[in-house]
């Protein structure tokens, strides 16, 4: 036990560096370069470049470069590369690739391996294509070679290279058997890429490659990470974002059988054992005295309170996020104003799987490696490094499965604890967070308060555009700091879904900052800024149609005049839904948004019991185009879950604090959407194969908060103007 | 040191009478299939079946199964070939795939003693397992499916 005290201590003084040093700065770059060489080097399957390897039995192993977490990148980008190789999608089997920036880094989001915003497909689109071609390629100079033809000769057919002139084929197989990876890799340009007209697997919903381990129990997510020698942690963190541990009385604690350590850290305490159960049950009985950070006292419902007014108070002037023409002077002009605020809440990932890691620092303590489910590796080995004060090469992460990301697995928090638990042990660390951990160490979607005007003209057109919004920078929490800096304070996070692509010449969007340098725990949440952003866009749109007399989706037609693929979604989605048929006791709302480039309409059909509230969702429509489609069911499958995880946003999700804490723990405080809660809900697919391909993970969400809105005020001729629409909300509206 | 059967063997484990049943089969006995999800019996990611009845292994103390048959998703199929399983890949329901454990093993019950159930009853059986992917629809549509095989 002494030796756990001495490295305690210096654990403790690493953590304060490393925590001052917890600066999210993403370096990109090949810091494990020569990492995928020996990955290669050790498998069965010839090399034929970094991306693809070939067996002698034909079996085809590409690497899949992005962080599933259910998205279905690791199908869909090998989909990519298999259909440039020419492959037999039969025989190929996908594996995770290693981390490797430079090899395997998204082009998409800075050459780094960070899986966000939806940048995978479109991101590695072009990459993936010629990484395909150029395999391809490596194998007709290896079979032209062999029969001493020219290349030009020879054609493809899946896994098959043809020379048809002497009517002879070489398996894909055959070939890896002497074909050599070459030094320079051919040149593969956009001339050389296959017509769409000709795609045998892109654009096919074929079986994702993870199903039938997830459907056995088999797939291996970071909470199943078994290590030899490996010890339990439990980590009671401060429940005041940014608290530190003033003193402990572990004695209780240490009389559990099993438990081997307690440790204090800057922030939490760590409780070290060779069970889960023991680590759970010592942790409960520590007393720990906190001193309270920075957030001490925060409140959020008064917080709440004075962004509404600070929103309405135009003289309290904003970051200029977005100005289009001059739409002060365009209002001044117009015939009416319309005016409406709205809010919404804290919201929390809850991600399935509570975060986990499993961590085996170095003897020398200045490495290790980290078994984690991480959408942002880069940032976790630059974390990591800080904390070891060392550097992020050290940092050897082995990427598993996630139970949900939605932006809770970019930021790698929890790191730091198995890091110091093991470096303070000597041995292989797991931590686990409970539920309530997990909870209380939320980083979430930032709380806003929204002010809106809007000037039509005399023929109800609108001519000005006036969006006010007030919260936090997610950044300002998350760091970079330079990265805020660079862009003048305008967080696009906090603010992402407040352009447009409306046909209104006078925009003019704010961002009024709150709480500047003592933000809440913040990160990137599904669809970030657009989940609110969109709904108020879509409710205030909604209200000024009706107030004008026209149909909601009509006016949006009149504002999208020059965008046919956003009216072919919106036209679609009208017809799905009969959008134009009165419906007897159920309500219709519509919305659409552009996200990412990707535009997309819904309409939901709801009930109201006006007795208490609760709304009943019966059938949501939604259509969507995100250009060249890799995967229709899975495009399909990424709409359904937005919708789903967008309704449980708008209807019930909501956290708040008191005296510096979360208020909520679980899912009896913080419910989620359930199976009967759900409405039917079609999706429809439009494809432009010859475009590039847009976002579609989170493009979805967006949708739900205007539909919710815009449904509840065919229900009650009232306008609910703050999010999540719960049933006391609902009531007091109807009261009001 | 408590005996019972999990998925049709005798096991002893040696943990105190109250370790969660999740705990025991998930870390003591490496059966990671079952998941952690809540701890509190309110999402049903750690879906087992006791005596054949679907119950929350979070909220099942170690004591209470011995003597019992305990079985894990790993036991219901030896190679992922059960009726619900062909059906969660033809459906292709999971996304992350986390809580798809204790939805295969809560449904297994349901056709158990119901083969043919309606849409409702799916629903109401199924309202206590939480997927936070979304995956609702299409678990409905592979019970129903799974259901349709003899």
């Amino acid at each position: 036990m002494n030796s756990f005290i001495k490295d305690a201590e210096v654990s403790r003084r690493g953590f304060l560096a490393g925590s001052t040093g917890l600066v999210f700065s993403i370096t990109v770059g090949g810091w494990l370069s020569a990492k995928s060489e020996t990955v290669l080097a050790q498998s069965g399957r010839a090399p034929i470049t970094a991306w693809v390897k070939i067996g002698t039995d034909n079996s085809i192993l590409i690497y899949a470069p992005a962080a599933e977490m259910g998205q279905g990148v690791n199908t869909s980008l090998p989909q990519i590369i298999a259909e440039e190789l020419d492959a037999d999608w039969s025989k190929v089997v996908v594996e995770q690739s290693p981390h490797d920036s430079k090899s395997y880094g998204n082009p998409g989001f800075g050459g780094g391996m960070t899986t966000v915003a939806s940048k995978s497909v479109n991101g590695y689109h072009d990459k993936l294509r010629i990484a395909g071609g150029q395999a391809r390629r490596v194998l007709l100079d290896a079979a032209a070679a062999k029969w001493g033809v020219p290349v030009s000769e020879l054609t493809t057919q899946p896994s098959m290279v043809v020379h048809a002139k002497s009517n002879r084929k070489m398996s894909y197989g055959e070939i890896a058997s002497f074909a050599k990876m070459p030094d320079a890799l051919p040149d593969i340009t956009p001339a050389d890429f296959k017509k769409p007209a000709n795609y045998r697997i892109v654009g096919k919903s074929v079986t994702r490659v993870d199903m039938k381990d997830k459907a056995s129990g088999r797939y291996q997510y970071g909470m199943d990470v078994q290590v030899d020698g490996m010890l339990y942690a439990a980590v009671a963190r401060t429940p005041i974002e940014g608290g530190t541990v003033e003193s402990v009385k572990d004695e209780a604690a240490k009389k559990v059988p099993g438990i081997v350590g307690v440790i204090a850290l800057k922030d939490a305490v760590g409780v070290i054992g060779s069970s889960v159960e023991a680590t759970k049950k010592a942790k409960e009985l520590l007393e720990i005295k906190w001193a309270p950070g920075k957030l001490a006292g925060f409140d959020s419902g008064k917080s709440m309170a004075e962004y509404q007014k600070r929103s309405t108070d135009l003289n309290d002037k904003g970051l200029v996020y977005n100005q289009i023409g001059d739409a002060p002077a365009a209002m001044k002009g117009a015939a009416k104003v319309y005016k409406a605020d709205f809010t919404s809440d804290y919201a929390y990932h809850a991600q399935m799987e509570p975060m986990n890691v499993t961590a085996k620092v170095d003897d020398d303590g200045m490495g290790a490696d980290v078994w984690v489910g991480t959408q942002a590796p880069d940032l976790l080995a630059a974390v990591a490094a800080g904390v070891l004060q060392s550097a992020p090469p050290k940092i050897r992460i082995h990427q598993v499965g996630m139970g949900g990301g939605f932006g809770r697995r970019i930021y790698p928090d929890h790191v730091a604890y198995a890091l110091l638990l093991s470096k303070a042990s000597k041995k292989p660390i797991k931590v686990i967070w409970s539920r309530e951990d997990d909870v209380a160490a939320g980083k979430l979607r930032p709380m806003t308060a929204h002010h809106l005007e809007a000037g039509v003209d005399a023929n109800g057109k609108i001519v000005a555009w006036h969006h006010r919004l007030v919260g936090e920078s997610v950044i300002g929490f998350t760091g970079p700091a330079q990265r805020l800096a660079a862009a003048k304070g305008l967080d696009d996070l906090t603010m992402e879904g407040s352009k447009f692509d409306y046909e209104i010449p006078n925009q003019f969007v704010e961002f009024v900052r709150a709480r500047e340098g003592n933000e809440v725990a913040l990160a990137a949440w599904r669809a970030i800024g657009s989940g609110y952003n969109k709904f108020v866009i879509e409710a205030f749109l909604d209200e000024i149609a009706h107030d004008q007399k026209k149909d909601p989706i009509a006016f949006h037609m009149a504002l999208l005049e020059k965008d046919a693929r956003a009216r072919k979604v919106i036209e679609t989605v009208a017809k799905m839904s009969n959008w134009s048929t009165k419906r007897k006791d159920t309500y219709l709302g519509f919305a659409f948004n552009h996200v990412w480039s990707t535009p997309a309409a819904a309409v939901l059909e709801i009930s109201l019991n006006k007795s208490n509230g609760d709304i009943k969702l019966h059938k949501m429509w939604a259509a969507v185009n995100p250009g060249l489609v890799i995967s229709p069911d899975g495009t399909k499958a990424q709409m359904e879950s937005n919708l789903v995880f967008g309704l449980s946003q708008a209807l019930k999700e909501r956290i708040t604090y008191t005296g510096g804490a979360i208020d909520q723990s679980n899912f009896h405080d913080y419910e989620l959407i359930r199976m009967a809660d759900v409405p039917e809900i079609f999706v429809e697919v439009i494809t432009s194969p010859n475009e590039k391909p847009t976002a579609m993970g989170e493009v979805g969400l967006p949708l739900v908060g205007g539909c919710v809105a815009n449904a509840l005020f065919q229900a009650t001729g009232k306008r609910m103007r703050a999010m999540p629409f719960t049933p006391e909300r609902v009531m007091a509206t109807l009261k009001a | 040191m408590v005996a019972f059967m999990v998925n049709g063997k005798s096991t002893n484990v040696d943990a105190p009478n109250d370790t969660p049943l999740l705990w025991v089969i998930r870390e003591h006995l490496k059966l990671t299939g079952t998941k952690f999800g809540c701890g509190a019996g309110l999402c049903g990611a750690c879906t087992v079946h006791v005596e054949g009845v679907a119950v929350r292994s979070c909220q099942t103390e170690l004591s209470q199964v011995a003597g019992k048959a305990v079985n894990t998703i790993e036991s219901l199929s030896a190679n992922g070939e059960h009726k619900l399983q062909k059906a969660w890949v033809a459906e292709q329901v999971p996304q992350c795939g986390y809580c798809q454990s204790g939805q295969i093993m809560q449904a297994a019950t349901l056709l158990a003693s119901n083969p043919k159930p309606s849409r409702a009853q799916i629903v109401e059986h199924m309202n206590g397992n939480i997927c936070r992917c979304g995956t609702y629809g299409r678990i409905v549509k592979a019970i129903q499916r799974a259901s349709k095989e003899a």
